[in-house]
């Protein structure tokens, strides 16, 4: 892979994922781990203990169900809490496919949350509406249904990509942003989806009894895992087949690599990227109805404008860039990601060792730590221990 | 030899004809929207929907003669403005004059428009200097924080707003570390630097003022009473605005003068055009690059405290909402220039100004309207991205070897 210094068409995300590409487990590791040392030392200067509170984050997320030595009781709260965390990666895991699909191909998706909107609107419409639908057919159908409109959200900026040349960077950020005031207005109070049983309260009708998705862990009235985590499994093996196996897949990379040998090879880069749009728009459109169907059943107004800040479509391209846009990558920082969220919740986090709201700041300047550090080339292929790969030829002449 | 210059460029012949009917076109549509609205409000659409035909007309003909980006401008543009004029001719004249106020809306237009203007005046200089700044939405957000925190400090608005920009300045240093001495890929950079920014102020934010938010009764940036309100329009706009709003526009005036007319600007520029040839003159590619982040993130900062400080007077976690994607817009749709990146800001505070006014019709509509500044955002960078050309090392990471 060449690099140029003014080819404008090579983009930064595609160089950037041709430094993640190499092996080794070490470097995102390590990068975590930096990322949390510098999370404690933030804990340490409030002036609570930083390793009390990561031994009650980890509580919190339910991973000590992993030990065989807790207690039984300590094991059955530590299942709830598992189960809530795993409830919790799952919409991460696909945000994170949507992320790691587009880098894959050289584009930078931001709008993972707007993908998602979508998914989660059209989910809870078809959801809570044509009753008398049996249970298999309806959820079919809201899957199938939200996953179009994710796809169709992300498309529109993969294809004005495509035609216009506008940046993916700047007009995923505005369709988030859109997604997101169209939900207040449908939701809202006075909008067309808004419930129609509860006049003054800004919410959706709820999803109807028989198109929830299936608890196979635990209690169904108190939140238990739904099968919602097997279809991530899927689209993980979907995401791997397609990259790896499919035609389409093999254009995205080559794209990735370098767009203008691509357009040389006769593999047309716009359509390409529109492809990768919808691909990528799908993945974070799943994650939005699994999330209705699954859990939430019904979206609040509040619920939405909170998520336009901290929701899964942009903690999705933190698990993207840690999990190095890799398929086995995705699901490891997934499910950390996943336990430090659900670690860190009013619910699941003691107030005695640390304030939870605080916390959840916490949590994105861990994350924030954590891209920053996996920005920088220099740093990973550092801890690599790899020679950063030698500039383009006449950058090495003298000047 | 510049008389010479201004006589050609007024010359119609020297314009293709094509580019002259599409905007003639367009601003024909224009004034048919503008026939309805206040003061003159023609009651019935016909005048307005014929000139909208011909506006319409003349962006087909535009589109024929290869001009195609114009020519479905004028379209769009056409279509938008018939629809607008029957909706004006429909709703009641109450209603119309309640809400399109031309001087109110030009006063909320510029104080919409100031946060973008300081934040794209940031992203102008950072780029200009060969890096992009994703992370100018965070260094907005730690200037209203920081503006708001620093005014409780010190008791004064000066010393908030100088904390502000310190904590702004800061960041920026922090993303020229990555950035320019690291060669990090400076739009994921600039994202972590959102991440970090908008966790760090909610964090301090809470621990400091928990739930019972920014105290009241903080001082203020004072506004500027200006006894010009007998001036028809330009007076009842323009006579009591803050008065960061008069410093964006005097910075859009240096930034220019700075970037185009004096020999720094110069460097700035040609270490963002072509860093290898700038250093072989002897300038410090990665010194010019720091202190054009670092001046990036002081100004973004201010455009954040004039959010905090200036406007809403309080903060609120997240507060900046999105700002400094649309300030990265500016820049773009603004063609890297202060100028024109200014009109660009206007063009954005003005979709503001129109959403924050028009819940006189529907409450909820009101809340779809919300959407509109991204929207304008969206078809903005769609539309005029392919005329406008960054600097050509922008997002280029630079190794001196």
């Amino acid at each position: 892979m060449s690099e140029g210094e003014g080819q404008a068409s090579l983009t930064v995300a595609s160089r950037l994922s041709g430094y993640l590409r190499g092996g080794g487990v070490i470097a995102p590791l390590l990068t975590a781990l930096i990322a949390f040392f510098v999370g404690g030392l933030v804990i340490a200067v409030t002036g609570a203990n930083p390793f009390s509170t990561y031994k009650a984050i980890f509580d919190g997320s339910g991973l000590n169900w992993l030990f065989p030595w807790i207690s039984h009781d300590d094991r059955t709260t530590a299942a709830l809490n598992l189960q809530q965390t795993l409830i919790t990666m799952t919409p991460l895991l696909l945000a994170g496919l949507a992320v790691a699909y587009a880098f894959r191909a050289g584009l930078f998706n931001i709008g993972g949350q707007g993908q998602y909107f979508a998914g989660l609107y059209i989910g809870v419409w078809v959801g809570s509406s044509l009753h008398g639908l049996p249970g298999f057919l309806h959820i079919v159908l809201a899957l199938v249904l939200g996953t179009l409109a994710g796809a169709v959200w992300g498309g529109i900026a993969g294809f004005l990509k495509a035609t216009t040349g506008a940046n993916e960077v700047i007009s995923t950020i505005m369709l988030n942003y859109v997604a997101l005031w169209v939900g207040v207005w449908a939701f809202g109070l006075g909008g067309p989806l808004h419930s129609d049983h509860d006049p003054n309260v800004p919410i959706s009708n709820p999803v109807v009894k028989n198109a929830r998705l299936p608890v196979f862990w635990g209690d169904p009235e108190l939140q238990g895992l739904h099968v919602g985590i097997f279809l991530a499994g899927v689209a993980m093996i979907v995401f791997w087949v397609l990259l790896n196996r499919s035609v389409a897949g093999y254009e995205a990379r080559a794209v990735g690599f370098n767009p203008d040998a691509a357009e040389y090879g006769g593999i047309h880069a716009g359509r390409t990227y529109t492809k990768v749009m919808l691909v990528c728009g799908a993945f974070a459109g799943l994650a939005g109805v699994i999330d209705i169907l699954g859990w939430q059943f019904a979206v609040a107004t509040n619920d939405i404008q909170n998520a336009g800040v901290v929701g899964a479509g942009f903690i999705g391209i933190a698990v993207a860039l840690l999990g190095r846009n890799t398929m086995v990558g995705v699901f490891f920082s997934a499910l950390l990601f996943g336990a430090l969220i659900n670690g860190t919740s009013v619910r699941n986090l003691d107030p005695a060792v640390f304030p939870p709201e605080l916390a959840t700041n916490l949590t994105l300047i861990i994350q924030g730590l954590i891209v920053l550090l996996v920005s920088a080339p220099v740093i990973v292929t550092a801890l690599y221990k790899l020679r950063p790969r030698r500039t383009r030829p006449n950058e090495d002449a003298p000047a | 030899m510049s008389t010479a210059v201004t006589a050609r460029r007024l010359d119609p012949t020297s314009v293709e004809r094509p580019v002259l009917a599409g905007w003639g076109g367009i601003v024909l549509a224009l004034l048919g929207l503008w026939l309805t609205l206040p003061p003159v409000l023609v009651r019935t659409p016909l005048p307005s929907l014929v000139l909208a035909a011909v506006a319409a007309g003349l962006g087909v003909w535009v589109v024929r003669e290869g001009q195609r980006r114009l020519g479905w401008g004028a379209v769009v543009v056409a279509v938008l403005c018939a629809v607008g004029a029957v909706a004006a001719t429909r709703s009641g004249q109450g209603n119309l004059e309640r809400v399109i106020v031309w001087s109110a809306l030009a006063a909320a237009m510029l104080r919409f428009a100031t946060p973008l203007v300081f934040a794209a005046l940031g992203g102008v200089i950072s780029e200009r200097s060969g890096v992009v700044n994703i992370g100018l939405e965070g260094m907005m957000l730690v200037g209203a924080f920081f503006g708001i925190y620093g005014t409780d400090l010190t008791g004064t608005w000066i010393g908030g707003l100088l904390i502000g920009m310190i904590a702004g300045g800061l960041l920026g240093l922090l993303h020229a570390v990555f950035a320019v001495s690291l060669r990090a890929d400076q739009i994921v950079s600039g994202f972590a630097i959102n991440f970090i920014a908008l966790g760090l102020t909610g964090y301090i934010f809470l621990h400091h003022y928990g739930d019972q938010g920014t105290p009241e009764g903080l001082p203020q940036v004072p506004d500027i009473s200006l006894p010009i309100d007998w001036i028809p329009f330009f007076g009842p706009a323009l006579d009591r605005l803050n008065l960061l709003v008069w410093v964006a526009l005097i910075l859009v005036f240096l930034v220019w003068l700075f970037v185009f007319r004096t020999p720094a600007g110069l460097r700035l520029r040609s270490v963002g055009e072509n860093p290898r040839a700038a250093a072989t003159v002897g300038i410090s590619v990665y010194r010019t690059r720091y202190l054009a982040v670092i001046a990036s993130g002081m100004l973004a900062a201010m455009g954040g405290a004039f959010l905090s400080i200036g406007f809403v007077h309080s903060f609120s976690q997240n507060m900046t909402a999105g700002r400094g994607f649309i300030a990265l817009a500016v820049v773009i749709v603004g063609k890297w220039r202060p100028v024109a990146a200014l009109a660009a800001a206007l063009m954005f505070g003005f979709s503001q100004a129109l959403a924050q006014r028009l819940p006189v019709f529907s409450e909820s509509s009101a809340t779809l309207l919300q959407a509109l500044p991204y929207v304008v955002t969206l078809i903005a960078v769609a539309g005029l991205v392919g005329r406008s050309t960054p600097p050509a090392a922008d997002g280029v990471p630079y190794s001196k070897e």
